[in-house]
């Protein structure tokens, strides 16, 4: 007991700037050592890189992965779990198919390769029925490989617009979903997929829906809500230090994850976010963007009631941190 | 050159077959003319150089791949001499190299023989050439005057380049330059704003030729100095140097340090001008008498006058900045407005030399010479002629360093970790040569590629009883026991560097504020403070030291009071005269209070109102 309330913060400690020093330090050493460190190229970004990735809250990471658990029906089977990472794999058009414009004819042209497509488990017919869900145009089907488009539109922008949207056409799999791998474990058999789609994979059907990992702390937000996305970064924050042998404390971390999560959407670390959007008017102003945030705050009308720390270094007050948490009250006598 | 293509061509038009004209023919990078066979004409051309037909200077090059030929005669290449080769044999001879020692031909005689010739770029790339005259093949084209020629004129001075690493050598280079010594031989007649002189300098025990060539004896810049590669209690930890006290006491490395100072008298106008004087006690701006002591009658100092901070050098009164009204008696007296030169802050020494003379714009000019001593102190910086720099870190009385067997005390001792991550193995083998030149009293040659061997070395080390290695059995000069390893020792040049600290020395409690901020100045020169930055801040934020911070950030800083309009928000102001404070705004007399500020807050209220907006301070109770 003693020791627990020994362990507590007291009021007015600055957690947030010893947080910031603390993850900021052992980061700058990071940036040193990995200038230094020769040899294997990384696939996923690590260090400083994938940090910043984090903090920024990027769309997508630059390599975006899952892992995906499975149930307990499959995890010992290594052929099934093959099965399931092959129904994964996204196949678009593009994979299987040589897509030709013909500008002359005003007609494209989709000649599938054949070995390809048997191996996806596909027939023409189900490119057929593909393109012409697309609603881009008339289709018909000439021999055994080729489909042929009329567009629609036959300006000669539209189909090559046309033409690159089917590439990209969707025709089997999990959309987003590049590589699936199988990979194993101590004598369990997981699956690991270049790509992400957290919401399709949650629906299949065999995996052990717990365990489902991705990078993307943005898709975990969307589907699994803001707590999920804490969690994640806290998680992804501390591979990150872990890797590199970096002992920062986990509560410095869960305080980045706080700060970023506390209102309930993500926000970055930064202009855009954490500290764009400070009460004090004059706090943003001294971070970046001055002019805009003084004119913004005179065309409102706003008041800044220097409650924070920047606000009060400015003005030349004690800061309401540490020592300048304290005040004295005093009863006065009789007023003269 | 036109004549002589005119024959070539001339010649190719009797030809008996013509030719398609596959060659382009380029003289000075335009387009003269074709040639059916280029690298024929590149050869006769050259050959006619060297027969002295053609000029000396200019340069052919032939290049197969494209079929081109350009004849370079312009002003502005680079061109570099080598012997001529030919059939694998040099065409410096052994007899050609006798009669020049002799001194019976020269330099311009194996040019215009064809011995030497200067290459441009362009034509070097026809040219394949031995660094060594052993290496000669019929392949050669050329040989190089001497392998040392392949590196510059700084690299070629420093000793065994060839064993150290190329950062290194960089490096060694770029301290070469911030070396002092004798830096012009006319320096008593110089004015130089900042000059340095080593007293006592010394020629290398180990030199290079380009060094001799150079006659950088003539002017030397570092001593030849006793290292000894060990530790010493931890004072020489990383690129710390341990210095022996009394070798400084015997004017090891002291320098003089000359700083020029300038003043004119300079017209404006309306016929007024600078006058030289003692200035008048009655004139505005009069520094205290004592200040004034060192001048004479013209109002220049007297030279080898002792002189310290805030003295003046030279007494100068100027007319005042703004011109007088004409008062109801006439002209009135002129007023005149102090404008002294003086010995800046920090500094001090004796004055060397004064100048009279005319600027250029043609006004009476005095300079100024003061010299002052420089001893070897904490944190002056040496290095030797390998980029091996270093910050003497302790300096120790003879007596408390070690001493070999003979009683010999190094001068300085070097961390042994500096050797071997940097791979200066020169500096080992410069030590070792310094040791045994300065016993066998000759000077040692260090040349790139071709300087003497480590063989030579240990055997005059051994026949003077020496150890080869250059190890030496040493004794603590403070226990006087035996170390118990054998510690390499030996002699290296030695150059003190111009970073020294009396001239970067800076420390300020009080001082220069600036006017538009009300913050303390920047930089030494200023007197300046140092910055407490951003991330000083923060450190003192995440201590919770809050009162510490406002004091730094205001109180030490620039902290104002400002009348604040309780009605309006607005800055109130201060009659003096009137004895009444006023809101310039609103008129409010009665509700103003005095706020405690950062004078930049109130400067970025007034950059505020500037841009268009009105920030009000909203005054409350402190609760």
């Amino acid at each position: 007991m003693v020791k627990r309330e020994e362990l507590k913060i007291e009021p007015g400690e600055a957690v947030g700037i010893v947080a910031a020093q603390s993850i900021g330090e052992p980061g700058t050493q990071m940036t040193m050592r990995t200038f230094h460190y020769a040899g294997v190229a990384e696939q996923v970004p690590t260090g400083l890189p994938r940090l910043i990735e984090i903090v920024d809250v990027r769309k997508e990471p630059k390599k975006p992965l899952m892992n995906i658990h499975l149930g307990p029906k499959l995890a010992k089977d290594e052929a099934k779990a093959k099965e399931v990472a092959e129904e994964l794999e996204e196949v678009s058009l593009r994979k299987i198919a040589e897509i030709k414009e013909s500008f002359a004819k005003k007609e494209i042209y989709i000649v599938v390769d054949l070995e390809l497509m048997k191996y996806e488990g596909l027939e023409i017919g189900d490119v057929e029925k593909k393109v012409r869900n697309t609603g881009l145009g008339k289709v018909d089907v000439e021999g055994e490989t080729k489909v042929v488009l009329k567009p629609k539109s036959a300006s000669l922008k539209n189909i090559r617009r046309a033409a690159s949207r089917l590439g990209d056409l969707h025709l089997k799999g999990t959309k987003n979903i590049g590589r699936a791998i199988v990979l194993k474990e101590g004598d369990e058999y997981y699956i690991r997929t270049g790509g992400s789609n957290l919401e399709e994979v949650l629906k299949l059907e065999g995996i052990d829906q717990g365990r489902v990992y991705t990078n993307n702390i943005r898709e975990i937000e969307r589907v699994l809500g803001i707590e999920a996305a804490r969690n994640a970064i806290i998680f992804e924050v501390r591979q990150v230090l872990d890797m590199q042998k970096l002992d920062v404390d986990t509560r410095h971390i869960m305080l980045l994850a706080d700060a970023m999560c506390t209102s309930g959407v993500i926000h970055s670390v930064g202009r855009h976010g954490l500290s764009g959007e400070k009460a004090s008017i004059l706090a943003r102003a001294a971070f970046e963007e001055t002019i805009k945030h003084l004119i913004n705050a005179a065309v409102r009308g706003e008041e800044d009631k220097l409650v924070g720390v920047t606000e009060n270094v400015i003005i030349g007050q004690p800061i309401p941190v540490g020592t300048g948490t304290v005040k004295l009250t005093m009863k006065r006598g009789k007023k003269k | 050159m036109a004549k002589v293509m005119a024959k070539l061509r001339r010649k190719r038009r009797r030809s008996a077959v013509p030719r398609p004209e596959k060659c382009t023919v380029y003289l000075n990078g335009k387009l003269i003319g074709f040639h059916q066979n280029g690298g024929e004409l590149a050869k006769q051309l050259r050959e006619k150089r060297r027969s002295g037909a053609l000029s000396q200077e200019a340069n052919i090059a032939y290049f197969e791949r494209t079929e081109e030929c350009f004849i370079s005669t312009d002003s502005g290449r680079a061109r570099r001499p080598y012997v001529v080769v030919e059939n694998g044999k040099s065409k410096f001879t052994k007899e050609l190299s006798d009669k020049l020692k002799k001194k019976e031909i020269g330099w311009e005689w194996l040019i215009k023989n064809g011995v030497v010739e200067y290459l441009d770029a362009e034509e070097e790339e026809n040219t394949l050439v031995a660094i060594k005259e052993k290496e000669l093949t019929p392949d050669h084209t050329h040989l190089e005057i001497d392998p040392v020629s392949i590196v510059g004129a700084v690299v070629g001075q420093l000793p065994y380049p060839e064993y150290n690493s190329s950062p290194r050598i960089t490096m060694a280079c770029a301290m070469a330059k911030q070396s002092l010594g004798v830096y012009a031989s006319n320096m008593n007649l110089r004015m130089d704003s900042r000059a340095h002189f080593l007293w006592y300098p010394q020629q290398p025990l180990v030199q290079t030729s380009p060094y001799r060539v150079l006659r950088m004896s003539e002017r030397p810049a570092g001593v030849n100095m006793v290292v000894a590669i060990t530790s010493y209690h931890g004072y020489n930890m990383g690129d710390g140097l341990v210095v022996n006290r009394n070798a400084i006491d015997r004017a090891l490395m002291r320098s003089t340090f000359y700083k020029a100072y300038e003043s004119e008298e300079r017209r404006y106008p309306g016929g007024q001008k600078d006058r030289f004087e003692t200035p008048d006690a009655t004139v505005q701006g009069y520094r205290e008498e004592q200040y004034y002591r060192h001048l004479g009658d013209d109002g220049v100092v007297v030279p080898e006058s002792d002189v310290q901070a805030k003295d003046v050098l030279v007494g100068k009164t100027s007319p005042p900045r703004f011109l007088e009204e004409v008062s109801i008696f006439g002209i009135t007296e002129e007023k005149k407005r102090e404008n002294s030169v003086t010995v800046k802050s920090g500094e001090d020494g004796t004055v060397d030399a004064v100048l009279l003379s005319e600027s250029p714009s043609g006004n009476k000019m005095v300079k100024v010479k003061v010299r002052a001593a420089r001893v070897p102190e904490l944190g002056d910086k040496f290095a030797s002629r390998h980029g091996q720099k270093g910050v003497v870190g302790l300096l120790v009385n003879q007596e408390d360093l070690p001493f070999t067997k003979d009683g010999v005390v190094p001068d300085l001792i070097l961390n042994p970790h500096a050797i071997p991550s940097r791979m200066t193995a020169g500096h080992l083998l410069e030590m070792l040569g310094g040791k045994a030149m300065s016993f066998y009293g000759e000077i040692g040659d260090a040349t790139a590629f071709s300087g003497d061997t480590a063989d030579r070395f240990r055997k005059i080390l051994e026949a003077v009883g020496f150890t080869s290695d250059g190890k030496e059995i040493l004794y603590d000069g403070i226990t006087g026991e035996q170390i118990e390893a054998e510690i390499f020792i030996g002699v290296v040049y030695y150059q003190k560097l111009h970073h020294l600290v009396a001239n970067k020395m800076h420390v300020r409690s009080r001082g220069p504020v600036q006017l538009l901020t009300h913050q303390p100045t920047e930089g030494r020169a200023r007197e300046g403070g140092l910055r407490f930055g951003e991330m000083e801040r923060d450190c003192l934020i995440g201590y919770g030291a809050s009162m510490l911070l406002n004091e730094r950030m205001l109180k030490e800083s620039d902290k104002t009071s400002e009348l604040v309009c309780g009605k309006c928000g607005g800055i109130a102001v201060h009659d003096h005269i009137k004895n009444r404070s006023y809101c310039p705004l609103c008129d409010e007399t009665t509700n103003l209070a005095e706020i405690e500020m950062s004078y930049a807050f109130k400067l970025l209220l007034d950059e505020i109102k500037a841009i268009g907006i009105f920030p009000r301070l909203v005054l409350k109770d402190k609760a």
